[in-house]
């Protein structure tokens, strides 16, 4: 019977890959058909990435599962990239990558390489705020904080997709991201404020 | 675009720009060189003994540092019963016990926390192990579990007037309520980071509600002195009751940190905070209520189940607002736990009195309908001229002016008289109101300010902003008091260090941080009033009560001296000043303390599917005086989505068959989202409250969600004709049954 190691080339993981998920998600079944001494788990191959984040070119060598929400948080300390479900499903961890909003939890780091992410650090000018941010403060679009970056990367995302003419547009194309303190009115008044106010976002 | 009634001219909350640029920390984002992380390992039976466990692949899994289970976890002294006071429950400390020993108490229960040099190593290694149990029988289904009295745990009877009172009743009303579980799901999960220094000094930055308490926990926990423990807490990412305690998160990151000499960081999953961090019990009540042809309300009987845990218990005042909100003669309430095997609950936003506040205010408005009398005008009526209860009077109660003016702003005129009988773009209208209270405290708090000499006042305590607003509040009460200018006041929080204060919860933080604030200004006014009368010679002959301050300086008629000036003058760097402010309760101050709240809601009800559309919520409160306008504002906004998500939305469902929680993260668990939020308007009585403290200001956050629920249920009724009293509202419940 395969042994159940991997190492190796990046295709080889990718192949493997596939094998590896259905390992993890099941793996009481799995173990009781295997003798124990079948299961030799082996280090994840490591992968060199080259990025640009926030105008800073970074590169780095990660363990081949790391998310890109793990790599901005626990290895560059970009910490203003929030983690609240890590799922895809609450939109606190969106980023831009490449000008386009993404859940950076549903993206390895991997498969960034070569690309540009803009995080909510990389949105003020020193002290002067982007014009959402600065709308957010304005109209205390927050309570607790942490869904606000997400909120923020997503909403000027929203306003350049062309997508906030309305406050319905703006509740549609924004329900993916979640504020469970309830500061939704707000979020859309600070988003329809900058809409309304034509600046480049 | 219109743009929804804001506040312009009110300064913004104090830590927006470190939130939305990302600067504000959380606790699991502190930088905290050779970390590890540790992910934990949950129980796949909902009860049972854990009989092997099989750590092989896990502990030969890269990167593996420890596998800590009840077979290697090292003996901690909180976790033994705690006899030294014999009053003491041995269970209390069970919520926050974990790895302890082999007994399963629930599905999806800590057995094991695997440790390691990085989060991508510990999650692969936590799925590599195997834990074998022994099965026992369970029981999870409260809706089952309730009808056999025999389960049921007896939690407090009240009874006042005649039991029989109902009989005479011109009127009545009868209903049973059912509420499922919801979870608080704040967005920032449940973290903490432990840092040992030797094996007595312990640093655990942790997503906690109350800085103090927890320093206090951990210090039983590993019995240490306080000043050995320090809990940092700089920002909270929601909570809503949740982090009132610690949970198996707290006492896991601590006990490994110690066993490896090397700091350890446990960050619970989305999956895990369904069931790891406490959540509003299941309920059932039943409400009889009788009143007169004219209206009086002659009885009132209201009893209530709800779940708790098997290894401890879990009450709230379900019952109580039935007491004391309308003036009624003859009242009895009873309470009764049912516990399960399941996780234990735990105080979520309105505790209590949200599910209390559903059923009577649902009760009321099917009463005023019986006795065809506008609900509002029904329950002023019924309006208690003092507390019917303790029969004090009340500190404050303006609810008449919540009523008169939620009437204005929903145009209370359009409501249709007739459920049923109004439609608007093809949709059923309706309109609903319904009331919340909660009580309105006051506890101890230590405030320490410090008067830097170039004009800067530093005010400190131990407490930590879960998002109301705190800092903000605290900050105005200062500028207020002492004429200060706000962007010269730092307020400097969530640090065990600190002077202590309150644990953030129960609408109290405001009025019990901010009397305490409010006294610290006072001495530092006297002090400044002496120091300008003994140091300044254009001072000297002025009486200290003519001393003004004024924009940081001190000011007398003419004269006007900088802050900097005086303190230089006084050869003084700093001014420093601790104040504590001793709690009080309602029979101390011969007064009912109470918070209340009226919720107006208009509603469209899809004639054919039944979709439900909350068109706009009018949201008024008596909280007292209105600290800071702009927090306070967007705190009811908060409250009306929760009441969205209670009436509409949340439920947590289980699989009985397996004890297992089926819908334990955002796709499964429904909550409110943008697309959900109607226009909202709020408005404040905002007339200070003359006895609960010196600020005037009364609790906020619970009272700006109870009530909501039921002014929902109201207005789905007056669109539909359908009275639906179990939560939540679905168009299923509203008859549809599909194509």
């Amino acid at each position: 019977m395969e042994k159940y190691c991997y190492q190796g080339s990046r295709r080889d993981f990718l192949r493997k890959s596939g094998t590896l998920a259905a390992f993890y998600l099941a793996p009481t079944l799995l173990v009781k058909a295997l003798p124990l001494e079948n299961i030799i788990p082996t280090p994840a191959p490591k992968e060199k990435i080259k990025l640009i984040v926030n105008g800073v070119e970074r590169s780095a060598e990660i363990d081949s599962r790391t998310t890109l929400l793990n790599f901005l948080r626990e290895q560059l300390g970009l910490t203003g990239t929030k983690k609240g479900c890590a799922m895809g499903q609450c939109g606190a961890c969106i980023v831009h990558i490449d000008g386009k909003r993404m859940n950076s939890c549903l993206s390895l780091a991997m498969f960034n390489n070569g690309k540009t992410v803009t995080t909510i650090e990389g949105l003020a000018n020193g002290d002067q705020l982007h014009p959402l941010q600065e709308a957010f403060v304005v109209n205390d679009a927050m309570q607790c904080g942490y869904c606000t970056p997400g909120q923020i990367m997503s909403g000027i995302a929203c306003i350049r997709e062309k997508r906030a003419a309305s406050r319905e547009g703006i509740q549609r194309y924004m329900s993916g991201n979640i504020c469970r303190c309830g500061a939704y009115q707000n979020i859309v008044d600070a988003i329809a404020s900058v809409q309304a106010s034509g600046k480049p976002v | 675009m219109e743009k929804f009634i804001g506040i312009e001219n009110d300064s913004p909350r104090a830590d927006a720009v470190e939130k939305v640029t990302g600067r504000a920390k959380y606790s699991a984002e502190h930088r905290i060189d050779n970390i590890a992380y540790g992910v934990f390992v949950c129980s796949t039976i909902a009860k049972g003994t854990i009989t092997a466990i099989e750590e092989g692949p896990a502990r030969a899994a890269d990167g593996v540092l420890d596998v800590i289970s009840y077979k290697n976890c090292p003996s901690t002294p909180g976790y033994e019963p705690l006899q030294a006071d014999g009053s003491k429950n041995p269970k209390q400390w069970w919520g926050l016990k974990v790895l302890h020993d082999n007994i399963v108490r629930f599905y999806g229960q800590p057995v094991a926390l695997v440790v390691a040099d990085s989060l991508e190593n510990a999650n692969a290694a936590a799925q590599l192990l195997i834990v074998q149990y022994e099965r026992e029988a369970f029981e999870t289904d409260f809706n089952a579990a309730r009808k056999d009295a025999a389960k049921l745990k007896t939690s407090g009877n009240y009874s006042r007037g005649k039991a029989n009172a109902i009989d005479e009743a011109a009127v009545k009303v009868e209903g049973e309520y059912n509420i499922p579980i919801e979870v608080h799901s704040p967005m920032e999960l449940q973290a903490t980071i432990a840092v040992w220094e030797g094996d007595d000094k312990l640093t655990v930055y942790d997503k906690t509600q109350g800085p103090k308490s927890m320093q206090g926990t951990l210090a039983r926990l590993f019995s240490i002195p306080d000043k050995n423990v320090r809990v940092i807490v700089n920002y909270v990412g929601g909570a809503f009751g949740n982090a009132l305690r610690g949970w198996h998160n707290v006492p896991a990151a601590c006990i490994a940190a110690k066993k490896l000499k090397r700091p350890v960081k446990v960050v619970l999953t989305r999956p895990q905070m369904f069931n790891l961090t406490g959540y509003r019990p299941q309920s059932w009540q039943e409400i009889k209520m009788g009143a007169s042809a004219d209206g009086k309300f002659l009885s009132i009987a209201h009893n209530a189940i709800s779940m708790t845990a098997r290894y401890e218990d879990f009450r709230e005042g379900i019952v109580n607002a039935s007491r004391f909100l309308y003036a009624c003669d003859n009242v009895q309430t009873s309470y009764k736990l049912l516990p399960l095997d399941v996780s234990v609950p735990t105080w979520m936003r309105g505790p209590g009195e949200a599910t209390g506040c559903f059923a009577l205010e649902s009760s009321i408005d099917e009463l005023a309908y019986q006795l065809k009398i506008d609900p509002v005008a029904l329950r002023l009526k019924n309006f208690p001229e003092v507390n019917p209860e303790s029969k004090l009077p009340w500190s404050s109660n303006y609810l008449r002016d919540c009523y008169e003016k939620g009437k204005e702003l929903i145009g209370w005129n359009n409501r249709p008289v007739t459920p049923g009988s109004k439609k608007e773009e093809g949709m059923l209208v309706g309109y609903g109101m319904a009331n919340g209270v909660f009580g309105a405290g006051r506890g101890q708090a230590s405030v320490r300010a410090i008067l830097q000499d170039n004009g800067i006042l530093v005010l400190q305590s131990a407490v930590s902003d879960m998002g109301p607003g705190t800092t903000t509040a605290m900050m105005k009460i200062a500028a207020e008091n002492l004429q200060w200018p706000i962007e010269k006041i730092k307020f400097s929080l969530g640090d065990s260090d600190l002077p202590p204060g309150p644990t953030q919860g129960g609408s109290t933080t405001t009025s019990t941080l901010g009397t305490a604030v409010h006294l610290v200004c006072e001495a530092l006014k006297s002090s400044l009033q002496a120091l300008a009368q003994n140091h300044l010679d254009e001072f000297k002959n002025v009486d200290t009560k003519n001393i003004e301050i004024k924009n940081a300086s001190v000011v007398a008629g003419e004269n006007n001296v900088a802050i900097s000036t005086l303190l230089k003058k006084a050869q003084k760097p700093s001014i420093e000043i601790t104040k504590d402010s001793q709690g009080t309760n309602a029979q101390e101050l011969k007064h009912a303390t109470n918070s209340f709240s009226c919720h107006f809601v208009k509603v469209h009800v899809h004639p054919k599917t039944m979709e439900i559309k909350i068109k706009e919520v009018v949201t008024t409160a008596d909280a007292g005086k209105i600290i800071s306008e702009n927090t306070a504002r967007s705190q009811m906004l908060g409250g009306v989505v929760g009441g969205i998500g209670m009436a509409l939305k949340e439920e947590l469902k289980f699989d009985h068959s397996t004890g297992q929680i089926i819908n334990a993260s955002f796709a499964g668990y429904r909550v409110p989202l943008h697309t959900d939020i109607p226009k909202t308007t709020v408005w404040f009585v905002n007339k200070p409250d003359p006895i609960i403290n010196p600020i005037g200001a009364k609790g906020l956050g619970e009272i700006a969600l109870i009530g909501l629920a039921a002014a929902i249920s109201n207005a789905v009724y007056n669109a539909t004709g359908k009275r639906v009293r179990d939560l939540p509202i679905t168009p299923e419940k509203l008859g549809y049954k599909g194509k």
